[in-house]
């Protein structure tokens, strides 16, 4: 029933706090409510479980790793990419996108829906005609 | 020379506690090398003559006294000067008029006046906003920026858009109710080709940008899902 677990090496999205959004790695179990947990550019600290959402991502590390050792783990496995291709990173990618974007930019993606929305319409128009015919 | 570059000096006696300095009177007298200067100056610190002050003119007591003190009233030195314009409004900016008749126009920020008003463009052809005066308040400004370099907006101020001072005309019985009548609604020509040339130079720098005139065109509205302490502008 489970398929995410919490072990050494798991990378773990940060869903509460001073470091929202971020994607760390849990180096360390400290008790059943907490763990250790590091990333490139971050101070190693203690975070509760509570605050992290465990992703399909794992790493291997031994407990509580230095920071070098870290990075070059991270590197080796390929997080960044990783974690950018797959579809939970893709989504927040395009969230913060959106969020970001200008007044003027909210314009230009309307003027591009409503072009793509008038080819798709087209298309479909062609295609009932070849239907019927 | 030039005016020397001089190191910033360390303080001499830091501070242990707010209002407590690590050495005495003392020991600040020795670091400051006024024993040296005294030295120098055989025994005495130098001192420089005192400016030759003229004696003010006798004054002469008063006449009259006035029966109750009147207070004068304090002293104001503060100065006029026009609002401050926030930090996002540069010329050239694309605002966002919130109230009057033109809201939710997007329109080009020209210069600040000395009133503290905003002088803004539609430009008049893209989006019927004339040369106008906007308050600060009533104004988003986005992050657009169009360039405005060709255009001259030094001959407009605020008595430029004040209102014109009719000669009064003498109260005739019969013509005062005719003569009310004639309301000037036409715009004189000189203002209407002062909007011509300050939009010709805009518009060709609007142009440029791809999709930058229908957007000055279109009026801004709130959405659904539109949260506008999440908008970014």
């Amino acid at each position: 029933p489970f398929k995410r677990y919490v072990e050494i090496g798991r990378i773990a999205l940060v869903n509460y706090g001073k470091d929202y959004g971020k994607l760390v790695v849990i180096v360390d179990v400290i008790d059943q409510n907490r763990a250790l947990v590091d990333a490139p550019d971050m101070v190693r600290g203690q975070m509760n479980f509570k605050r992290l959402t465990l992703t399909d991502i794992k790493i291997d590390i031994k407990r509580v790793p230095n920071k070098k050792t870290l990075i070059a783990a991270m590197e080796a496995a390929d997080v960044k990419n990783k974690w950018e291709n797959s579809s939970w990173g893709r989504k927040l990618i395009v969230q913060k996108k959106r969020a970001s974007l200008n007044d003027f930019d909210r314009f230009k993606i309307m003027l591009a829906k409503i072009k793509k929305a008038g080819v798709v319409r087209q298309e479909l128009a062609k295609l009932k005609k070849e239907a019927t015919a | 020379m030039a005016p020397q570059q001089r190191k910033p000096h360390v303080c001499r006696n830091p501070e242990l506690i707010r209002g407590v300095g690590k050495y005495s009177r003392s020991k600040m007298y020795h670091k400051r090398g006024l024993w040296a200067i005294k030295a120098k100056n055989g025994g005495a610190f130098p001192k420089h003559e005192k400016k030759a002050v003229d004696a003010a003119p006798a004054e002469k007591p008063p006449k009259f006294y006035p029966a109750d003190d009147v207070k004068k009233p304090l002293v104001n030195k503060r100065k006029a000067r026009p609002t401050k314009l926030r930090a996002s409004i540069t010329p050239g900016t694309v605002l966002i008029i919130l109230a009057g008749r033109f809201k939710g126009k997007r329109v080009v920020f020209l210069k600040q006046l000395t009133s503290g008003l905003l002088l803004v463009t539609g430009p008049f052809k893209i989006n019927g906003v004339p040369l106008r005066r906007v308050n600060q308040s009533y104004v988003i400004a986005t992050s657009t920026k169009v360039d405005i370099s060709g255009v001259n907006v030094e001959k407009f101020d605020d008595k430029y858009f004040g209102k014109k001072v009719e000669k009064k005309k003498k109260k005739g019985e019969g013509e005062f109710f005719e003569a009310e009548k004639e309301e000037k609604n036409t715009l004189p020509q000189d203002k209407k080709d002062d909007q011509k040339s300050v939009d010709a130079a805009l518009i060709q720098s609007i142009e440029a940008v791809p999709d930058l005139k229908s957007y000055l065109g279109a009026r801004f509205s709130l959405k659904a899902g539109m949260k506008p302490h999440e908008l970014v502008f």
